[in-house]
């Protein structure tokens, strides 16, 4: 069957199975920014924005999203175009080995778009989905901190 | 000395924006042409051999396109431990075995068209086993009369296989018995520590296929580039010149990738297909059939005179290796050669180990690797005896640890499976760690105070640490630089950056060592078809072993810039240059050459070279990082819940390279070892089989798990290594168990000897239940 979405802006249809998730069919298509692999959703590195909010992939099926508006960590920044977060992550020593760091800003970004000024509570409450084993999170929160900070930044 | 301009500085990780950007830079994030898919049969019974498999109907299925088992794939033991040469693992392992020795052991894989039709496939493969008596406990398994769980042919490396003996080791100085006797106070206690998985993010995967000229190529997610070319060619039957290992970027290791379990098996489908496959472990499997941290039993004596110092020590570990022997040895060896030196006051010393099989998963390397158990022992052990002796905890560590110019007969008496090496402490900031660590959690206002908000008690406590940096007289590592037209440096090494930031440590040590930018080095790593060898990503020796190859090849490197400087300033026999922004400045005269002249120059002017050089590095001695760590706890004792509050980390690691990396390895270290010590644990079916093999219920810490974590740097120099820098990975993994134990008993006087500490154990030792 064919499914249609709105993929970083742009429109895409993509031939699935049904009962296949998202996580396959958009890694399948050359989406490999998405990671993970866990298939229950409780690792978080295959998160996307699906229609604004933060959901694992390998969770969702792939049909039952159709027509929706999908932003994967390559619809937020790219390498030369990184958005604040990333560069937050970056220079506040937040990535380590990076295979869990795309879910884990796709998580943040959602919080900033909900709450521009979250508390720590706030941010360890939206990184929660995200396991992290290199960081022990704590340059993670950080780096959401000082993202805060370079967005208000650009505002200006 | 000369004021350093990027070492010690926090350079951005150099792959960090490509990181989180999502770069396809993972194993699994490319595909390849008529890709197989390789799935793997395991075994369901604990102990059983297989009788008879028949892959008949399995290899009936369209789209299946070869399934191995033992009868048709090289029957060549070897061990998957990633080690130097000649492994001190034992050889107990074949591609797929006959026999079966624990539930998740590989029975069969089938290579197919998709990972659907392989997944179909495993299931009509069908296997009559005889079942046999399983053992699980190692104290059973040493014992006369235990199932033998190794009793195949020409088994190789095993100390007394009928036994189920791994490895058996007694190493000693001086006369612990005498050393007893003489002592005022002695105290003796036994703990466990138990299994648990390194839950890397990225799981292991690799994707082998044959290159243009029909040479295999393996990118796979390993610590061990060069050991896995090494081994695939020995268990495959190719020499290692047929082979190349490409290591892309890799998700988190942690010692699970320091094994050879997937490379051979999409090795040989590609050799006898020649087609691409892939084999990528699900969470699962990699609970399961991955790898484990060897889990132990630990008994240790410590006697001591009046005044605390120290005696003798004893230590006597059981370490289960579960069904096979990888690192066996050499995790229990550094129960003993870790811990002990550290208190090198007593001057009778003693160390004994079994290493046991039994019919569980495999442990291997885990960071710590054998001194995350020594220490859970070791460290509650001393705190139990400062109570007995009425001395303050930390008075008593400092009256025994090892100190700057000394050294401990234990460096000599026990190395890694073998004897150690003679050294001298060259940098120990252990009393300040201990110091500045205790003011941060406020020691002396909270110690033994147990502040009561209802049901919840708060306590703290501490342990001392010590790792190492390398293996001394085994570790190699290499590397070569060369000089581009713009003045910027290519940095081919073999050193094994899995994402602790290696590869920037050694873009620092180049740009300071040749005066460039850190952004004008370009660092390749790891290929074994283009970089020279390095023993890879273990033991604490990126930054030490890796990085001091890299700063010893930037050295040969300027030696033949300054060369060319003095022929172009004509001062020949001047010896003062600076090289700083890109170039050479004579001091004598003023006169200055960029490093692109130089290369243009010697590219086409005078077209005499190349300017590059290759250098290597093993090292004499593996001088320890040091660690003190302090927790404040709160118990609940309605609930036997213990939560952390505060945790703090006092680190000397020599000179910092990079403050934001080692703090990140420190913290990240240490949350692996909160993990471990209060929630992370493998349970089993009577069976023998893992129950719990997700994260849903292997809980591992998320961001709402971690307590107020400081951590403290404290900078001192090692003369050993690259600007006096020593290891920070694994050291900080370590204290968790013994520092919240501790804590514990400062808060409820109860000591748990065995962790994790659950709410289940807490409250059985409170009466509660």
């Amino acid at each position: 069957m064919k499914v249609n979405y709105i993929l970083n802006g742009e429109k895409k249809e993509f031939e699935i199975h049904p009962g296949e998730v998202l996580l396959d069919v958009l890694r399948r298509y050359g989406y490999k920014e998405i990671k993970g692999n866990c298939y229950m959703g409780t690792c978080g590195a295959c998160a996307v924005l699906i229609n604004g909010t933060p959901k694992t992939t390998c969770t969702t099926l792939a049909a039952q999203v159709n027509g929706a508006e999908i932003t994967t960590i390559k619809g937020i920044g790219t390498i030369n175009n990184p958005h604040p977060l990333q560069t937050a992550f970056v220079e506040k020593g937040a990535v380590q080995c990076g295979y869990c760091t795309p879910g884990a800003i796709i998580s943040a970004y959602a919080l900033l778009k909900k709450i521009p000024n979250p508390t720590e509570e706030d941010i360890k409450k939206a990184l929660d989905g995200n396991l992290c084993r290199c960081t022990g999170y704590v340059q993670q929160i950080e780096a959401v901190k000082y993202a805060v900070k370079l967005l208000k930044g650009d505002d200006k | 000395m000369k004021e350093l301009k990027y070492i010690g500085k926090n350079v951005d990780k150099i792959d960090a924006i490509a990181l989180a950007t999502g770069q396809p830079v993972f194993t699994d994030d490319v595909e390849f042409p008529n890709m197989l898919y390789v799935k793997f049969l395991y075994s369901p019974h604990a102990h059983a051999i297989i009788e008879d498999i028949d892959t008949m109907e399995a290899e009936k299925i369209p789209g299946v396109k070869l399934v191995l088992t033992y009868k048709n794939t090289p029957q060549v033991l070897h061990t998957t431990a990633g080690q130097g040469w000649p492994e001190p693992s034992p050889y107990d392992t074949c591609i797929f075995n006959k026999k079966v020795r624990f539930v998740g052991d590989r029975v069969a894989a089938v290579a197919a068209e998709s990972e659907e039709i392989a997944e179909e496939a495993l299931k009509q493969i069908k296997v009559k086993y005889e079942i046999l008596s399983a053992v699980f406990d190692p104290e059973d398994a040493i014992k006369e009369g235990a199932p033998i769980i190794h009793d195949e042919p020409g088994i190789m490396g095993v100390y007394d296989a009928k036994r189920n003996l791994v490895a058996h080791l007694e190493v000693k100085a001086g006369d612990v018995q005498k050393g007893f006797t003489e002592s005022d106070v002695v105290v003796e206690n036994t703990f466990e520590t138990h299994f648990a998985q390194h839950c890397p993010i990225e799981t292991h995967a690799a994707i082998s296929y044959l290159d243009d000229y029909g040479r295999l190529v393996i990118r796979t997610s390993t610590q061990v580039p060069f050991h896995v070319r090494r081994i695939v060619g020995q268990v495959i039957g190719i020499p290692v010149s047929k082979i190349r290992v490409v290591k892309p970027r890799i998700g988190g290791g942690f010692g699970a990738k320091q094994e050879i379990i997937l490379e051979e098996v999409v090795a040989y489908v590609t050799l006898k297909t020649e087609r691409p496959a892939r084999a990528v472990f699900t969470r699962e499997e990699e609970f399961i059939s991955s790898r484990t941290r060897h889990p132990m039993k630990i008994t240790v004596k410590i006697g001591a005179r009046k005044d605390g110092i120290f005696n003798a020590i004893s230590m006597y570990a059981l370490s289960n290796t579960g069904a096979y022997g990888t690192h066996g040895l050499t995790v229990v060896s550094n129960v003993g050669s870790k811990t002990l030196p550290l208190y090198n006051k007593a001057p009778n010393v003693e160390f004994k180990a079994d290493v046991a099989y039994t019919n569980l998963p495999i442990p291997g390397a885990y960071r710590g690797y054998g001194a995350t158990q020594g220490y859970s022992a070791l460290e509650q052990a001393v705190d139990m005896l400062a109570e007995k002796l009425g001395i303050d905890p930390l008075e008593l560590r400092r009256k025994n640890h090892i100190k700057q110019g000394e050294t401990s007969p234990i460096f000599r008496a026990l190395g890694e499976g073998r004897e150690g090496v003679t050294q001298y402490i060259q940098s120990n900031a252990l009393d300040k760690l201990i110091e500045s660590g205790a003011k941060e959690i406020g020691w002396f206002e909270k110690k033994g105070k147990k502040e009561r908000h209802g049901s919840k008690i708060r306590g703290i406590g501490m342990a001392i640490l010590m790792q190492g940096s390398g293996i001394p007289m085994v570790d190699m590592g290499a590397a070569t630089i060369k000089l581009n037209e713009d003045g910027s440096f290519n940095v081919l090494y073999g050193g094994t950056d899995i994402g602790t930031g290696l590869d920037t440590v050694v873009a620092q040590i180049v740009a300071e060592t040749l005066g460039i930018r850190p952004d004008q080095v370009i660092v390749y790593a790891a290929d074994t078809d283009m970089t020279p060898f390095d023993k890879g990503a273990y033991a604490s020796s990126g930054t030490f072993i890796s990085g001091g190859a890299v700063y010893n090849a930037a050295l040969k490197v300027r030696e033949m810039l300054l060369e060319e400087a003095k022929e172009i300033f004509g001062e020949h026999d001047s010896k003062d240059f600076s090289l700083e922004d890109g170039k050479i400045i004579s001091l004598k005269s003023d006169k200055s050459v960029t490093l692109s002249e130089i290369a243009y120059r010697t590219f086409y002017v005078k077209k005499h070279r190349q300017i590059m050089a290759t250098n290597s590095f093993t090292s004499e001695s593996s001088p320890p990082p040091f660690a003190a760590h302090f927790v404040e706890i709160e118990v609940d004792e309605e609930t036997g819940v213990v939560t952390l509050i505060k945790y703090v980390a006092a680190v000397d690691c020599g000179k910092i390279i990079n403050p934001e990396l080692v703090r990140g390895q420190t913290i990240g270290a240490l949350v692996n070892g909160i993990g471990y010590a209060l929630t992370e644990e493998y349970k089993f079916s009577e069976k023998g089989k893992m129950i719990n093999p997700s994260f849903m219920e292997y809980k591992i810490p998320s961001s709402r798990d971690i307590p107020e974590i400081k951590t403290i740097l404290i900078e001192t120099y090692d003369p050993t290594g690259p600007f006096g820098a020593k290891s920070v990975a694994e050291i900080n993994i370590n204290g968790p168990i013994p520092a919240i134990g501790n804590a514990i008993h400062d808060a409820i006087e109860v000591r748990l000897h065995s962790s994790p500490y659950t709410p289940e154990k807490i409250l059985r030792e409170l009466k509660k239940i």
